[in-house]
C-alpha cells in the first residue's frame, strides 16, 4: 500500500467515534473535590458504615499517605493530583427502590442506551446485572432468583449492611491495604461495586454481571467487588464498562478479589471500554486496576478473560495465586490501543501449590501513535512441586507509528517446574489485506476479520453474548487503521 | 472481455512492462509462458491491481470499463480473479467466514440480498465436490499450515466460489505434484464456460497438457514477442527459451 494511502486511512480511524461519550443529564449528591480523613469519614457516614469499615478505610488512607504512584510501568503519566477529584459521587434518587419504577427515568433511559436494560423482562433471561453509575450501584437484577439457591449478589454497599460478617472476613484478604498505592487509594474512598458468595456445592444458574458506568465530571470512581466460591461452586461472571468523552482525564482504581475454594471454579470475563480520549490524546480515563484471585483449594479453577479496548491509560494485571495443590488458572487478554492510549497489561501467576498450572495468552493490538505493553510474572515458590506454566504474548501492529513491548518476568524457585514462554510480533500485511481486497472484500473488513482472527482464541473463552460485543468492539476500536 | 493496450509498468522507477498488447475474448483460454523474471506476474499483479507496481502508460478495458480507474475490491467483484502463487495464511480467520464475506461482497455488487447460512453452506458443499477438495481444509483457518498444493487447490475452491469473468492463474502449477496437478487443472475445466475467460501464467509446459489454450503468448522481457496456438507450448518445451532470447538479441 502506498504511504500516502496508509497514513490517509489511519488518519481515518482517528475519526471512529466512541460510541458511549454521552453525559446523562441528573442530579449527584457529591461532596467536593479532595481526599482526607474528614472525607473518608464522610463517605462512610453516607454510607452508614459499621465501626470495622471505618477503620478499613482510615488504616488504607494513612498507609497511602506514606507510598508513592508507581513508575516502573511503561507509561507516561502526566502528574496527577489528588486532591483534585470528587471522591463520591452518587445520582440523586430515592433510598430504596422497591420495584423498577422507582429506578430513575434518566438512569433507566441510560442504560437502554447502552443496550443494558435494567428492567428483568427485557433483560436476556440468563444474565443477572448489577449497574454501578459514579459511586453507586443503581439495581442488581434477578436477585430474588439467585437467592433461592442462596446465591448472593448485590451491590459492596448492600453487602455491607447486609452480609457484614462475610465482607469482614474476606474483605482485604487477596488483595491487602498496603499492596500497592492505587489499591490502598482505593481501600480508603471505594464507594461500591459488587459483592458475589456462591455456597457451597452451588452451580450459579445464570452469568452474573456488572455493568460500571462513570457519568460524573471530575469524579474519580473507585469500586470493588468481592467474590467468594465455596467449596465445589461454580459461577461466570462478568464486568463491562463505559464513560462520557470529557476533555480531562478522569481517574478509576478498582480492586477485584476473588476467592476460590476446593474443587470450585469461576470465570470472570472483562470488556473495558472506558473513553480512551480523542485523537489529539486529550481526555480519557486513567485505569488503574488491581485484580487477584486465590485458588484457595485443592483443585480450585479461575479463569480471567478481558477484551480491553479503552482508557487512555491502563495499567492492570489480573493476577492468581495458586495455593490449592492441582489448582490452575488461564489469562486471556486481547488489548487494543489506538491514537495515543497507553497500555502496559499482563498477568501474574503465583504457584505455590503442588503440581499447579497456569496459561497465559495475550494478544496485544497497537494502531495509530499508541504504546502497548505487555508485563507478565510467572513465580515458583522453593517448596513448590511440579508447577508447570504456558505463556503466548503476541503482539500485533498496524501502521509505523505505535509501539508494543514485552516485560516477562520468571521467578523459578523449584528446579521442577516447566515454565515456557512463547512472544511474536507481527503486522497486519499488506500481502493478507491485498488477498482479502482480491476476493472483494475492503480493507475496513479486511482488517476486521483479520484483527479477530487474531484474536478469536481469546474472544472464544469469553460467554456468548460477551463475544459478540466484543467482536464489534475490536472492529468499531480499530475501525479504518491499516498496516 | 479484456482489452490491454501498450501497457508500461515500473517498480521503483525500474520498468518490468515495457508496451503489453493483449486481446481476450469470452470464453478463451491464453496462456502466458516466458522465462523467470520476464514480467508474466507483473502483468498478473497489474490486472488484479496490486498497487506496489506504478502504471506509466497504456490502458487496460475489462467489460468496457478502465480497470486502471477501480480499486482491487472492486476489480473483484467486477469479476476479476487472481490466483495467487503464493497465497497468503491469514491465521484465526476461518476459510468458511472468509468465504461467506466475500461471496455476500459479490453479491451486494451485484443488488442481491446475503445468502442465507444453509444456502451458504450449501453452495461451498456442491463447489468443494467441483474441485475436490477436502472439508478437512476448508474447515482450518484461510491457508493456514497448507502445504503448497493445498494452498493451490484452496486458489482453484475460491475461483469456483466467486464465478470470475476472467480468472487470472498465476504459476498455480509450481509446487504441484503430478496428481495436485491433475486435480487443479480439472476444477479449471469444470469452471469453463463459453462465457468466462481465463489467463493462464506458466514456466512450464506441463499443465498446458491439462488445461488446452487457444493462445499461447510467450512474454520476454516485459514485451509480448510470440504469439501463436497451442503448439507454441510444445516447441517451447522442447527447444527451451533460448532461441527467443537469441531472436530478441540478449
Amino acid at each position: 500500500m502506498a504511504k500516502e494511502e496508509q497514513d490517509k486511512i489511519l488518519d481515518e480511524v482517528t475519526q471512529s467515534d466512541y460510541k458511549y461519550g454521552f453525559v446523562t443529564d441528573i442530579e449527584n449528591d457529591d461532596i467536593g473535590r479532595g481526599l482526607s480523613e474528614d472525607v473518608i469519614r464522610m463517605i462512610s457516614a453516607k454510607k452508614n458504615e459499621p465501626e470495622f469499615m471505618l477503620e478499613f478505610r482510615l488504616k488504607a488512607y494513612r498507609h497511602w499517605l506514606t507510598m508513592k504512584m508507581p513508575e516502573w510501568a511503561y507509561l507516561k503519566i502526566p502528574e496527577i493530583n489528588y486532591q483534585d477529584i470528587i471522591y463520591y459521587s452518587s445520582p440523586k434518587q430515592k433510598a430504596k427502590l422497591e420495584s423498577m419504577d422507582d429506578v430513575d427515568p434518566e438512569i433507566r433511559a441510560t442504560f437502554d442506551k447502552l443496550g443494558i436494560p435494567l428492567d428483568e423482562q427485557k433483560l436476556l433471561s440468563n444474565v443477572a446485572v448489577d449497574v454501578v453509575m459514579d459511586s453507586s450501584s443503581v439495581k442488581t437484577t434477578f436477585k430474588q432468583a439467585l437467592a433461592e439457591k442462596g446465591v448472593i449478589f448485590c451491590s459492596f454497599s448492600d453487602a455491607v449492611q447486609e452480609h457484614p460478617d462475610l465482607i469482614q472476613e474476606y474483605m482485604g484478604t487477596v488483595v491487602p491495604i498496603q499492596d500497592n498505592f492505587f489499591a490502598a487509594l482505593n481501600s480508603a474512598v471505594f464507594s461500591d461495586g459488587s459483592f458475589v458468595y456462591i455456597p457451597k456445592g452451588v452451580r450459579c444458574p445464570m452469568e452474573l454481571s456488572t455493568y460500571f458506568r462513570i457519568n460524573a465530571e471530575n469524579t474519580g470512581q473507585f469500586e470493588r467487588t468481592l467474590i467468594v466460591c465455596e467449596d465445589d461452586s461454580y459461577v461466570s461472571y462478568l464486568e463491562g464498562c463505559t464513560a462520557p468523552m470529557r476533555d480531562e482525564n478522569q481517574l478509576h482504581a478498582a480492586i477485584v478479589e476473588i476467592i476460590v475454594k476446593d474443587n470450585a471454579e469461576v470465570k470472570y470475563s472483562t470488556v473495558q471500554n472506558w473513553y480512551p480520549g480523542n485523537k489529539e490524546g486529550l481526555g480519557g480515563i486513567y485505569n488503574f486496576v488491581t485484580k487477584r484471585g486465590i485458588c484457595e483449594g485443592k483443585n480450585a479453577k479461575l479463569m480471567w478473560a478481558q477484551v480491553e479496548t479503552g482508557s487512555a491509560v491502563t495499567w492492570k494485571y489480573p493476577s492468581t495465586i495458586l495455593k490449592g495443590d492441582g489448582s490452575s488458572s488461564e489469562f486471556y487478554s486481547v488489548a487494543v490501543t489506538n491514537n495515543h492510549q497507553q497500555a502496559d497489561t499482563g498477568s501474574k501467576m503465583i504457584h505455590i501449590g503442588n503440581n499447579t498450572k497456569s496459561t497465559i495468552i495475550s494478544k496485544g493490538i497497537s494502531a495509530g501513535k499508541s504504546s502497548n505493553s505487555y508485563r507478565g510474572l510467572v513465580k515458583v515458590t522453593k517448596n513448590c512441586e511440579g508447577a508447570r506454566n504456558f505463556s503466548q504474548c503476541d503482539s500485533l501492529l498496524l501502521g509505523d507509528k505505535c509501539g508494543a513491548h514485552t516485560f516477562p518476568y520468571l521467578e523459578i524457585g523449584n528446579k521442577s517446574a516447566k515454565v515456557e514462554h512463547e512472544a511474536t510480533t507481527s503486522k497486519i500485511g499488506e500481502d493478507q489485506i491485498f488477498y482479502c481486497n482480491q476476493r472483494g472484500i475492503s480493507t475496513e473488513d479486511a482488517i476486521g476479520l483479520i484483527v479477530n482472527g487474531y484474536a478469536k482464541e481469546v474472544i472464544n473463552k469469553m460467554p456468548m453474548e460477551f463475544a459478540v460485543e466484543a467482536q464489534k468492539l475490536l472492529a468499531i476500536s480499530l475501525e479504518g487503521s491499516v498496516g | 472481455m479484456l482489452s490491454i493496450k501498450n501497457l508500461h509498468v515500473s517498480i521503483d522507477g525500474k520498468e518490468i512492462l515495457k508496451g503489453i498488447n493483449l486481446e481476450i475474448k469470452p470464453g478463451e483460454v491464453h496462456a502466458i509462458m516466458g522465462p523467470n523474471g520476464a514480467g508474466k506476474s507483473t502483468l498478473a499483479s497489474v490486472l488484479a491491481g496490486r498497487d506496489l507496481y506504478e502504471v506509466t502508460e497504456g490502458e487496460i478495458i475489462f467489460q468496457g470499463k478502465n480497470l486502471l480507474d477501480m480499486a482491487p475490491e472492486d476489480r473483484a467483484k467486477e469479476g476479476i480473479f487472481l490466483g495467487f502463487q503464493y497465497p497468503i495464511e491469514i491465521p484465526g480467520v476461518s476459510t468458511v467466514n472468509f468465504m461467506k464475506t466475500a461471496v455476500n461482497e459479490h453479491r451486494k455488487h451485484k443488488g442481491l440480498d446475503p445468502l442465507t447460512a444453509s444456502d451458504f453452506l450449501r453452495l461451498m458443499r456442491d463447489k468443494k465436490a467441483l474441485v475436490e477438495i477436502d472439508s478437512k481444509l476448508t474447515n482450518r483457518s484461510v491457508n493456514e499450515g497448507f502445504s503448497g498444493g493445498e494452498k493451490k487447490k484452496n486458489e482453484i475452491f475460491q475461483m469456483a466460489m466467486l464465478e470470475p469473468k476472467l480468472a487470472v492463474l498465476d504459476e498455480t502449477d509450481s509446487g504441484l505434484d503430478i496428481d495436485a496437478l491433475r486435480i487443479v487443472a480439472n476444477g479449471v475445466n469444470k469452471l469453463k464456460t463459453a462465457e468466462n475467460s481465463t489467463i493462464v501464467i506458466t514456466h512450464y509446459q506441463r499443465l498446458l497438457d491439462y488445461i488446452i489454450p487457444d493462445v499461447v503468448h510467450v512474454l520476454f522481457d516485459g514485451r509480448i514477442v510470440k504469439t501463436a496456438g497451442k503448439e507454441l507450448a510444445l516447441e517451447l518445451e522442447e527447444k527451451g527459451y533460448d532461441w527467443i532470447k537469441e531472436e530478441n538479441g540478449k
